[in-house]
């Protein structure tokens, strides 16, 4: 029988209690050591900072948990925001023209990658850094390089819903999207058989084809959200503005939980994994820690929590080596 | 070597018994630690049996068989019965007609009837798994007919396979059948899904409890209190039961059994023949594809054996010893 503190003490092994806790207690340090890091106009700041991020996550999530990975989201945003801005521009339009056009954009460079990787068994992180070198440069060659500064004024006007920035809603609209695919549509289960035993679940009857241009093409369309968001923020297009931020993005999914094996993560560890992240950076800034030092700690998160994984699933196999029957 | 198989795959097992063979003839004595009772016939020359802590006796192998073994180990009589004759006359349940694929198999013919258990042995390479496969639209073969419950059928896919309700469990569980890293109850229910689901798409979760009662708790009785527990926390034999209920959830009409017991302890074993015997009597058409002549002769009603893709004989369980499959097998 289950008692009161074996449950607590199952509690504490899982992943997602962990980080809650680690978020806590660097919550309480950061807030003894600068007075406005618990101020409420900080953490909307930092939520709404984030937001792109979270958008991001939601894609990479889905991808890694299928057992891939997508390297080349940030440069599809880039893509997908270009296109869709210059379109606006020259056309004019609306949010929701916007948003189709951008997800659209984001869709179809998410499904080249399907195609590439289902059709020639390739890696896909080998096949996104390509894609991901390609596209960005293919902008970069055809724009020669120059940034959209005259937006339409619906576009960078300031947006709300019942007061949420609406770079928040756009990455909660995100998040719950992706919860409804994993763990309530069918889909979501075969995402996961395919990332937990690929041969598994062609057994089964899997449309792996279909799954890989699924989850490769809704990477792709929360890429596209995430750049609308991002042009939004800053109210203007620059090409190289979204690239580079693939490693903090693939921080923050892994330290949540995801392993990049392929077949565990969840949506609430992602958003566990980009508090942490969110947090640590703020930190640092407000204690008047210079810049540089994000790189640092991002890549330290991401050696630290891939070592953990690691470490678990050594131990796993371990014991069930053991205790096999 | 303590527990050395435990997480290997039947082809990891032949390689690292290739490779003990070997070393015993440079002059390395190995202690083999095992409950597996196929390898320890095949490695040892004598055998010590724990049991509860207790030492047995020490016995050399080529003095016992496994059946002895099995009583030595679990203390319990194996009965060990052959099956009563195959009466019923309804029409074959499958019916292969000269099927061929190059360099494979060629020329099969076979029938299974509904409710009945057809076991099909033959060595490695024999081209079971092969023939398995194509009747499981995974490997299209040359020429030839599939007939499924009259009708005739092409399997392209493994996916037209399913639709014409032929359930495959493949010979590796581990490699092949279960998603280690997800829970008990997703590993039954992915075979199903479509049947789960409402018209979004939404999986409809009393249809999804009721699905994992009936098979994991009812009718596989796996052994477990939470289906929603990783299923690699799962001794082998209950693993092989969580495979089972999967492909049962379909409602299968014919059953293809790739080696459903390697790596099974023998007290699993039998559970596992109950639930095939069981599933036999509401009518599925069962073809059980096995390395061990003792598991084809005691639990199906005719024998086919296959060499070098062909099938070459056929037998009936009552009329035929050991030996005599042995040789049919090894000639």
């Amino acid at each position: 029988m289950p008692n009161s503190g074996s449950v607590i003490k199952a509690a504490f092994r899982r992943h997602d209690v962990q980080l809650a806790g680690i978020i806590c207690v660097m919550a309480l340090v950061f807030s003894t050591l600068s007075r406005t890091f618990l101020s409420a106009g900080n953490l909307v700041a930092l939520l709404e900072n984030y937001s792109v991020m979270a958008i991001m996550a939601c894609g990479l999530l889905v991808v890694l948990i299928s057992g891939g990975i997508d390297i080349s989201f940030a440069a599809v945003a880039a893509v997908s925001q270009y296109l869709t801005a210059i379109i606006i521009i020259q056309l004019g339009g609306n949010w929701v023209l916007a948003f189709v056009l951008s997800a659209g954009f984001g869709f179809l460079l998410g499904i080249v990658n399907a195609l590439l990787i289902y059709f020639l068994k390739a890696l896909s992180v080998i096949v996104t850094i390509s894609t991901m070198t390609f596209y960005f440069s293919m902008l970069l060659f055809v724009t020669d390089g120059k940034s959209l500064y005259d937006l339409p004024d619906w576009f960078t006007a300031d947006l709300s819903l019942f007061g949420i920035p609406f770079p928040i809603v756009v990455a909660t609209t995100a998040l719950l999207l992706t919860v409804l695919l994993l763990s309530r549509l069918a889909l979501g289960l075969q995402i996961y058989a395919l990332g937990g035993n690929p041969e598994a679940a062609k057994r089964v009857g899997c449309n792996l084809l279909g799954l890989h241009c699924l989850v490769y093409g809704y990477s792709g369309l929360v890429a596209g959200f995430a750049g609308l968001v991002e042009a939004h923020r800053v109210e203007e297009v620059v090409p190289g503005a979204l690239i580079g931020r693939e490693l903090d993005v693939l921080a923050a999914v892994v330290l949540g939980g995801a392993s990049l094996l392929g077949g565990t993560g969840t949506v609430s560890g992602t958003i566990f994994g980009i508090v942490l992240l969110a947090i640590l950076q703020n930190g640092l800034t407000l204690l008047g820690v210079s810049s540089y030092s994000f790189g640092l700690v991002t890549g330290l998160v991401i050696l630290i929590s891939v070592s953990v994984t690691a470490y678990a699933a050594m131990r796993q196999r371990k014991r069930s080596a053991v205790n096999a029957d | 070597m303590d527990e050395p198989t435990a997480s290997l795959t039947h082809e990891e097992v032949a390689a690292l018994l290739a490779t003990i063979h070997e070393l015993n003839r440079q002059g390395i004595a190995t202690v083999f630690v095992s409950h597996r009772l196929d390898e320890v016939m095949t490695i040892a020359e004598r055998v010590t049996v724990l049991r509860d802590g207790h030492n047995l006796g020490t016995y050399w192998v080529r003095e016992l068989d496994r059946r002895r073994l099995a009583e030595l180990i679990t203390g319990h009589v194996f009965e060990s019965s052959l099956k009563p004759a195959f009466s019923v006359k309804s029409a074959p349940m499958l019916e292969v007609r000269g099927l061929t694929r190059e360099g494979q198999y060629h020329n099969i013919e076979l029938e299974v009837r509904p409710g009945e258990i057809v076991g099909l042995i033959g060595r490695l390479g024999a081209g079971r798994t092969e023939l398995a496969l194509s009747l499981f639209g995974m490997n299209p073969p040359d020429s030839g007919e599939i007939w499924v419950d009259g009708k005739q059928v092409q399997l392209r896919t493994n996916q037209d396979a399913i639709r014409h309700k032929i359930a495959y469990v493949s010979e590796d569980r581990l490699s092949l059948g279960l998603v280690m890293p997800q829970t008990i109850a997703d590993n039954a229910v992915v075979s199903v899904l479509d049947r789960l689901t409402g018209p979004l798409g939404l999986i409809d979760e009393t249809h999804r409890t009721e699905t994992i009662k009936r098979w994991i708790f009812q009718e596989l009785r796996v052994k477990t209190n939470n289906a929603e527990r990783p299923v690699q926390q799962l001794s082998g034999g209950n693993q092989q039961r969580v495979v089972l209920a999967k492909w049962l959830a379909t409602d299968p009409r014919v059953l293809l059994l790739d080696s459903p017991t390697v790596g099974v302890d023998i007290g699993a074993k039998a559970g596992i023949f109950q639930v095939v015997d069981a599933l036999a009597k509401r009518g599925i058409g069962i073809l059980l594809i096995s390395d061990e002549i003792e598991e084809v002769l005691y639990q199906s009603h005719r024998i086919l054996v296959m060499r070098s893709g062909a099938i070459v004989g056929t037998y009936d369980p009552r009329r035929v010893s050991e030996q005599e499959l042995r040789e049919a097998i090894y000639a």
